[in-house]
């Protein structure tokens, strides 16, 4: 039973990251969505906390803040709107943590 | 009566399109720089990425109003702080951010950087300068 988890904040602003990753399965996938996709830059602080998972980003919400795939850290793919729907179809439950 | 000039200081600490904060901040510095006050603006904690460069909202449906910081400098807005430590904490350097400019009159419209890169320290002293503080 695999969870897609869901974060749309950015982890300098709340703690919404730490508790995803802290609380995420094996198996399990996060997503970075809005403003939750400062979280997937490489040397920010942040990165830290995708070590071990399974990590994508959303690419328009990358884009319109500027962030290009080259500053993601290692191992984080880039989704479309198609690839999100496809996530919420692999895994058997979503939570979203606002 | 003579006129008073205050120290406006705009406070930009929020990230560019998860909320409205930094739109409506941008619109309400544009408007008061039509008051003729000595205008300050800070960029600090995620407010720092408003000023990223290479912003493309193409895919997302909103209005990519990062251009328009570029114009503060018409506006006789010359006095733009970023915070260092922001910077640093989210992996950015004064590079990946838009050079922003202002022109000196009294200089023959010589081009200057409106951006100055400060520490919390230095920030706290600019902050502690001013008159009033508008915080979005």
């Amino acid at each position: 039973m695999s969870m897609l988890h869901l974060v749309n904040k950015s982890p300098y602003e709340n703690g919404n990251l730490n508790t995803a990753s802290s609380i995420m399965q094996s198996g399990d996938v996060l997503l970075l969505i809005e403003d939750g996709v400062y979280g997937a830059v490489k040397k920010g602080k942040a990165s830290a906390m995708l070590a071990g998972h399974t990590v994508s980003v959303l690419g328009p919400d990358l884009a319109a803040r500027g962030i290009s795939e080259d500053k993601l850290a290692d191992g984080v793919t880039v989704v479309d709107y198609a690839g999100f729907v496809d996530l919420v179809e692999k895994n058997d439950k979503v939570q979203s943590w606002l | 009566m003579a006129e008073q000039i205050k120290k406006f200081m705009y406070i930009n600490r929020k990230a560019p399109y998860g909320t409205i904060y930094a739109w409506e901040a941008l619109e309400v510095v544009l408007i008061g720089a039509a008051f003729e006050q000595d205008v300050s603006v800070t960029f600090m904690d995620d407010g720092v990425y408003q000023l990223v460069k290479g912003q493309d909202t193409s895919g997302i449906g909103m209005k990519n109003f990062s251009p328009t910081y570029a114009a503060l400098g018409d506006f006789e807005i010359t006095k733009i702080y970023v915070e260092k430590e922001s910077l640093e904490e989210r992996g950015l350097t004064l590079d990946d951010l838009q050079h922003l400019v202002w022109e000196d009159e009294d200089e023959d419209w010589a081009e200057k950087d409106s951006i100055r890169l400060v520490s919390r320290a230095e920030l706290g002293e600019v902050l502690a300068g001013q008159d009033v503080l508008f915080n979005f």
